[in-house]
């Protein structure tokens, strides 16, 4: 008997009190839990931003038209210089500048050569203060935005979910994805928190802001 | 580390037994202090972060009910989870135990042609050594979360589920650090602080080499999606994400019970684990991956599925809910025996009270019969638990099976049993503590009983007990309710 067949068979009977027609469905579960813990009305976009930075991660708030001078002003914070760009990220977003720009494909030695990574994001969550990653255009393979140890990530306020249940629904399982709330961290020992082990040390969230339609 | 052969390969050191091991470690007054200082501020973060979520008991009893559907319908979801792994480009593999994991695992990292694998941390390989079954078949293991490293490079035994590190203070992990890291790849520097910064540092500088080479992989999954075959690690230093990017060829073991229905149950376990474990609203690395994928992560990635006790535990109708377990380890920090006593004690790498009542079920409850009685019942780990086992209750069946086991009647065995009696029923314990008040007036001296006589000194030989207040609460608030009513 295979172990497959041996583990199903001892789970069957270890099983004997679930009667043979009760269904998966049968076994209530109750859903009675709130999809978003934000108040009507409440300012999701605000509340993203404090709970990004809550994590010590840099947040910067802009609008279309001042975005490259807002990623002018994050490169130069963290003294970066040569950045890893995923196809699919709009070349108009970028500052001209002293910068050099890494195209893919990017091995790993390269990646791990490059001072930091520039990328979109797939949502992002407000209640909890997370970007999610999905590899989709802009985002790059996972590698990209985790060799490198700085990563800039530019988020759409209408990306942002008010929290994670509706962040979950926005999503497709079948890309790999990341969830990444603030830089990589530890507090292994006596319970100290750093910020910075091995994933990227250094973590800004550039949150593009719809530009205000004129008002007549 | 040893593992007998008696305790189906769960890494089990039946030796010393709980009472033993307890009493040299509250003698140690450094890791006391240490505990207490770790879970009490754990313990407070918890606390905060699960107050904002004002439906916290609702998400509970979600997350309870989603635990107790899987394992009523086990095969069900077991069987899909293998189909839809497959269909993403994964390998599903059966472990009926932990030696037939191991050599699943040994065979698969062979057939690369590596003799070295980084991990991520991960309770199921430790629960089975495959550490030590990897470097018996010349094998090199690399752990890489911070904490792990240091139970590694100390050779030493993990104290805590999220933190195994936590009976070593920064002194003590700085001269690990200097004297062992040479030995293993890139040595700490010389002149290196007990600052945390530094040796985080230090350990990233010393890991940096083995992800970027590394060719193999194993991990451990928090949860695995039957109907999408999403696997999901959460993490906090990266280490994890390079573990799972980088290498060509992923292998993840994961407990059978691990598996959840569908991809939105993860919203319920995504809002308890990281508020529960860490205190954080969101841990910093959460990663999903569905089989694979062209052109990022891993060409292969096998999956193995481990039984190793949990069908025996499921077969036990009360012990089975402690399958729901998804390793927050908010038990440990609330539970005044383990702030005491630390993980060691327990003997197993299930620690705490969950330990308590996992380990004797996956290892058989006569091999470790003092596992139960680790605890003084006070409940405050049921309160914590996110997704709601009643570890009360398991401990008392388990501690019935265990004075049973012996063969014997015994004082314990008697008081357990009854006491389940007892406590299912109002009528009776209203009656048992009219009695217990009569009696404690004649047993106790200056408010507590000491030893007792005869057969009863059963249960006295180790405890003092408080004498019983001269009138219940229950007849109290009976009372006192009646006086208060218009």
């Amino acid at each position: 008997m295979s172990s497959r067949d041996a583990v199903l068979g001892r789970i069957r009977a270890a099983l004997a009190d679930v009667a043979a027609e009760e269904r998966p469905e049968d076994v209530p579960v109750p859903r009675a839990y709130r999809r978003r813990h934000v108040e009507p009305g409440q300012d999701v976009v605000a509340l993203f931003a404090e709970r990004v930075a809550d994590y010590r991660a840099n947040v910067i708030r802009t609008d279309e038209a001042g975005l490259p001078l807002a990623l002018a002003a994050a490169l130069g914070g963290r003294g970066a210089r040569n950045l890893a760009v995923p196809r699919g990220f709009p070349a108009a977003m970028l500052p001209t500048g002293a910068w050099k720009w890494h195209a893919e494909p990017l091995d790993v030695p390269e990646l791990d050569a490059l001072d930091g990574a520039i990328t979109l994001a797939a949502a992002g969550i407000a209640v909890t203060g997370t970007i999610v990653l999905d590899t989709g255009p802009g985002q790059g393979r996972r590698a990209l935005t985790l060799v490198p140890d700085y990563h800039l990530c530019v988020v759409r306020a209408e990306q942002i979910a008010d929290d994670l249940p509706d962040a979950l629904a926005r999503l497709d399982p079948q890309h790999p994805l990341t969830f990444v709330s603030g830089p990589s961290a530890t507090s292994d020992i006596e319970l100290d928190r750093v910020e910075g082990v091995h994933g990227p040390r250094a973590l800004d969230v550039v949150i593009v802001d719809p530009t205000p339609t004129e008002q007549p | 580390m040893v593992s007998d052969p008696r305790s189906r390969g769960v890494i089990w050191l039946g030796s010393p037994a709980f009472p033993e091991a307890a009493r040299t470690a509250l003698a140690d007054e450094q890791l006391r202090a240490n505990l207490k200082r770790a879970t009490g501020t754990i313990r407070d973060k918890r606390l905060a972060v699960a107050a904002e979520l004002d439906d916290w008991e609702e998400l509970r009893d979600s997350a309870a009910a989603i635990k107790k559907r899987v394992s009523r319908h086990l095969d069900h979801y077991l069987l899909a989870l293998e189909a839809s792994v497959t269909a993403a480009g994964g390998t599903v593999h059966w472990a009926s135990d932990a030696a037939e994991a191991n050599r699943i695992v040994t065979e698969l990292v062979r057939a690369t042609g590596e003799s070295e694998v980084v991990k991520v941390k991960s309770m199921a390989t430790q629960e089975i050594g495959l550490n030590e079954h990897l470097a018996e078949v010349g094998i090199t293991a690399y752990e890489t979360d911070l904490a792990e490293l240091i139970v590694q490079l100390g050779d030493d035994r993990p104290s805590h589920i999220l933190v195994p590190a936590i009976h070593k203070n920064r002194t003590e992990v700085r001269d690990l650090f200097v004297a062992e890291m040479g030995h293993w790849g890139q040595p700490a520097p010389e002149d290196l602080s007990d600052d945390p910064r530094e040796l985080a540092e230090a350990a990233r500088l010393h890991l940096r080499e083995k992800f970027l080479t590394a060719k193999v992989a194993v991990s451990g999954a928090n949860f695995a999606v039957a109907d999408t075959g999403t696997v999901m690690v959460v993490e906090s230093e990266g280490n994890g994400r390079m573990c799972l990017t980088l290498p060509e060829t992923l292998i993840t073991v994961m407990g059978i019970e691990k598996v959840i229905p569908t991809w939105q149950d993860l919203e319920v376990f995504l809002q308890l684990l990281p508020r529960s474990s860490t205190g954080e609203r969101m841990n910093p690395y959460t990663s999903t991956w569905t089989g694979t994928t062209e052109g990022d992560g891993p060409r292969d990635f096998h999956l193995v599925l481990l039984d190793n006790g949990r069908t025996d535990t499921l077969a036990d109708e009360t012990g089975r809910q402690a399958l729901a377990c998804i390793r927050c380890s908010a038990c440990l920090n609330v539970c005044p025996v383990f702030e005491r006593t630390g993980g060691h004690a327990y003997g197993s790498v299930y620690p705490g009270p969950i330990g308590a009542v996992l380990t004797p079920q996956l290892v058989g409850v006569e091999n470790a019969a003092s596992l139960p009685f680790a605890s003084t019942l006070c409940g405050a780990c049921y309160d914590a638990c996110p997704v709601k086992i009643n570890i009360p209750e398991v401990l008392t069946h388990l501690r019935v099976k265990a004075v049973e086991g012996k063969g014997r009647a015994s004082a314990e065995a008697l008081a357990m049993k009854a006491a389940a009696t007892v406590l299912d029923s109002p009528r009776l314990l209203a009656a048992a503590q009219r009695a217990a008040a009569l009696g404690g007036k004649v047993l106790a001296r200056e408010g507590r009983i000491g030893r007792l006589p005869g057969p009863l000194s059963g249960w006295s030989d180790t405890r003092d007990t408080p004498a019983p207040p001269a009138e219940s609460f229950r007849t109290w608030w009976r009372k006192n309710r009646k006086e208060e009513r218009p």
